[in-house]
């Protein structure tokens, strides 16, 4: 049955694909991907993986898909078993992310990006910074004010320290002259607690995914202020930089290879990932779960990958969490 | 009278064909994931999701409604029966519960956990009817402060089951607190006590502590102390309530399911604690004539209030994800991300655009509470059977089904390293008289006690008084102070 539906969705797919002069889509690409998750099934990552598996299949590019779920730490745990298993294997594909940069770092893992082989950011969710509905802050100029006078007085919370929304927060502090180090910042344990606390105005501020928080804005319970995306997220709210605050950053996630593949084999999963991105099934997807798309690939993706880890970097030994 | 004729229009779909089937194989699935110790029904769900490319949005919340509500009833199954937990909620039960199973009273308990379930379920369920959107209003204004001072008065609960020496108890309690500081600290984003062990940087988790204090120590104990050719089979006894059981439950289940749904709707509430107040409040209300049961032979009343607290604490859960969106547990979280993959945001105005979502699946909610009662009363009579294995077959079977469901939490061999590792110390507790109940309490409380008190500090900028001056949080310090020493101070002034 699953079969047919396959074949019935690849000859559907063909001439759609000679028309725009790409016939790669018409063919399986892989018979079988290994997809390692270094998160628990139902999170970002495993939702990733997943969202490719069911657009790869309803384009017909890859036969078969196995999942592998390995949670804890920020994708640390996860990491060192693909790298020592995976090693050299032309099929197997690792999801990763912004979280995993600031994990290796503050962990002090052993094992880092560095040692898998990157291939293509697929998704990015720019961040949001909130106040409870009941603030005296009107906009972004009136927190970052309060932030420049004493950081301490603004309660901001958002997910574990250390974490993007910790590093989102650093970055801001920086550009009034005051360290994240300055600040009172609460973490909580997922976006539940943290909605919880600034839902009942228990804390000044939030800062989280878009997503996170957008549905309680719409119905008028917690005030956007800002997004840190490159152009505007919600309607009407302004981006961090066009307030003239210089931060741009956002929870990116993409797919990585094994480690110690030739670049023949890194090519070709490049290519596979270049096809997906590109088909209908892929971009249908990203509308449904209101993904944003960042696909940036290769070497450019591993440009990328040093400058956000140096970032990183910087903000968490401004914190202290790195010496 | 508006939700009851959303209700109705519920019924209306959820009766249909379709949908019943997927209820009851939600049922079924939750109950046998349940029984499982380590696999939640989170973690169930979480792997059910592909199916929502396939199935309606409908149906596949009904299935996962069914697997939520079945894992808490089977839950108890494993915690009366082998003193195996399940989940973090039924771990209080297995306090009472197995001891009971071992004087022979394994029927009656699986009974009062199942009707306390049934009754428990329903009323939490009539609460997200018609209560749900009023009481998480009020819960929004509790802070961490409030929930620190809630978590100290759950540690007034430990006092129940310290056993004969406090010392020994409170030895007990610390091991259980140093356990549950192991791994990455929430607001300071440093690894404790984790001695490079990258696998416990998210800490050691409590069920498979409790799973290895009780089942795993428990077996080791009788391994270490069995004396050759003194085989006692246990007696299984009768399997339905009798009428004096009937009477004890029945106040248990109320003020069970009572204390369990608002603390199933606080957004940092949980199933754990309003299990551990209502074991502490069963053991000072009950009857004198009933209380030597407590700790010994077990008593009804210490299953039937922890198990009602715990469904009805699940149902409560669900209430601030259905009316805010706010995922508040693990299982929530997972269901909010299937909501995402149908497109739907979840969130305030989730109750106004998909009305007919949300009152289809809180009548299957109804449904899958009567179909899991049905399925779970005549179970009772084949799971008593279990215990006419002789001890040795018995407890190496418990070890087995241990084992088993401790790799399955995260497919970890450090995991079962811990799992031994604990057992033996609690075979050495056991033998020198340390009570284990405390170390779980510990474990489960510590850490959230911990956090909430940082968090609240850091949001009043290290001023302690926080604690006192908000109203809340100073009337339940008050009222973990009056359960601490109102008791010993009414027993000077009796005398």
């Amino acid at each position: 049955m699953m079969r047919r539906r396959t074949l019935l969705a690849a000859s559907l797919a063909a001439p759609a694909a000679i028309a725009l002069g790409r016939p790669a889509t018409a063919a399986e690409l892989f018979p079988s991907l290994s997809v390692f998750v270094p998160a628990g099934p139902g999170g970002g990552w495993d939702g990733l993986g997943r969202a490719m598996e069911q657009a790869s299949r309803a384009a017909g590019l890859v036969g078969t898909f196995q999942f592998e779920n390995v949670g804890g730490a920020g994708g640390t745990v996860g990491l060192p078993r693909f790298v020592s298993q995976k090693r050299g294997r032309a099929d197997a594909l690792f999801i990763g992310g912004a979280v995993m940069v600031g994990a290796v770092l503050a962990n002090r893992a052993p094992v880092g990006l560095k040692d898998v082989t990157p291939l293509a950011r697929m998704t990015t969710e720019p961040g949001i910074i909130v106040v409870p509905a009941s603030s005296e802050f009107r906009d972004i100029a009136g927190l970052m004010a309060a932030y420049r006078a004493n950081p301490g007085a603004v309660a901001t919370c958002g997910g574990s320290a250390g974490g993007i929304d910790h590093i989102t927060l650093g970055l801001m502090l920086k550009t009034v002259g005051r360290s994240a180090r300055d600040a009172s910042y609460v973490a909580f344990a997922g976006g539940g607690p943290a909605q919880a606390a600034l839902l009942g105005a228990q804390v000044k501020a939030g800062i989280s995914g878009v997503s996170e928080f957008s549905e309680q804005v719409k119905a008028g319970r917690l005030r956007a202020l800002a997004t840190t995306g490159d152009t505007r997220s919600l309607d009407g709210v302004p981006t961090l930089k066009e307030s003239g605050i210089d931060v741009v950053i956002g929870n990116w996630r993409g797919v990585f290879g094994a480690p110690g593949i030739n670049p023949a084999q890194r090519a070709a999963l490049v290519d596979y990932l270049t096809t997906l991105h590109a088909s209908p099934q892929w971009q249908d997807i990203m509308t449904t779960r209101g993904w944003d798309d960042a696909f940036l690939k290769d070497e450019a993706f591993a440009d990328f990958l040093r400058k956000d880890e140096t970032d990183t970097l910087a903000v968490l030994r401004e914190v202290g969490l790195v010496t | 009278m508006d939700s009851f004729n959303n209700l109705m229009g519920g019924f209306a779909h959820a009766l249909s064909f379709a949908n019943l089937g997927w209820a009851i194989l939600g049922c079924f699935l939750g109950t046998a994931i349940g029984v499982l110790p380590g696999i939640g029904p989170a973690l169930t769900i979480a792997l059910l999701l592909p199916i929502t490319y396939q199935v309606s949005a409908t149906g596949a919340f009904i299935l996962f409604c069914g697997v939520f509500y079945g894992a808490m009833y089977g839950g108890s199954t494993t915690s009366i029966l082998l003193n195996t937990p399940g989940e973090s909620g039924s771990i209080i039960t297995s306090l009472e519960g197995a001891k009971m199973a071992k004087s022979g009273r394994a029927g009656p308990a699986l009974a009062t956990a199942a009707i306390g379930s049934f009754f428990a379920g329903t009323i939490g369920t009539l609460g997200i009817t018609f209560l749900g959107p009023v009481i998480v209003e009020y819960a929004l204004r509790l802070g961490p402060a409030e929930y620190f001072c809630l978590m100290v008065l759950c540690f007034v609960t430990v006092s129940a089951v310290l056993g004969g020496s406090a010392l020994r108890g409170l030895t007990s309690l610390a091991f259980g607190l140093m356990l549950g500081l192991v791994g990455i600290d929430l607001q300071s984003g440093q690894p404790r006590l984790t001695f490079g062990v990258t696998e416990v940087l998210d800490g050691v988790n409590v069920v498979l502590v409790a799973v290895g204090l009780f089942a795993v120590g428990e077996t080791l104990y009788l391994a270490w102390r069995h004396v050759v050719g003194e085989q006692v089979i246990q007696p299984v006894g009768s399997i339905m309530l009798s009428k004096a059981d009937w009477k004890r439950s029945f106040w248990p289940w109320m003020r069970g399911a009572g204390l369990g749904f608002p603390f199933g709707v606080l957004p940092a509430g949980g199933t754990e604690m309003p299990t551990m107040l209502s074991y502490y409040a069963e053991r000072k209300l009950v009857k004198p004539e009933f209380a030597h049961e407590f700790g010994t032979t077990g008593a009804i009343e210490g299953v039937a209030g922890p198990e009602a607290a715990n469904n009805a604490a699940a149902a409560g859960v669900l209430v601030p994800m259905l009316t805010l969106g706010l995922p508040t547990s693990a299982t929530a979280a997972i269901m909010l991300s299937a909501f995402q993959s149908y497109g739907i945001q979840p969130g305030p105005m989730l109750f106004v655009q998909q009305a007919d979502l949300v009152w289809t699946l809180i009548a299957s909610l109804f449904i899958a509470n009567v179909m899991l009662v049905v399925l779970n009363l005549p179970l009772v009579g084949l799971w008593v059977q279990i215990l006419k294995v002789p001890t040795p077959q018995l407890y190496a079977g418990i070890l087995v089904f241990a084992t088993i469901g401790t790799y399955g939490i995260s497919n970890s061999v450090t995991d079962l390293v811990l799992l031994y590792g604990i057992g033996i110390i609690a075979m050495f507790m056991r033998r020198f008289d340390f009570p284990t109940a405390p170390v779980v309490i510990g474990m489960i409380l510590g850490p959230m006690a911990e956090q909430a008190m940082r968090q609240a500090l850091v949001i009043s900028q290290g001023d302690w008084t926080t604690f006192l001056t908000r109203p809340a949080s100073a009337t339940l310090l008050a009222i973990a102070v009056l359960a601490l020493v109102g008791p010993r101070i009414w027993g000077l002034v009796r005398r």
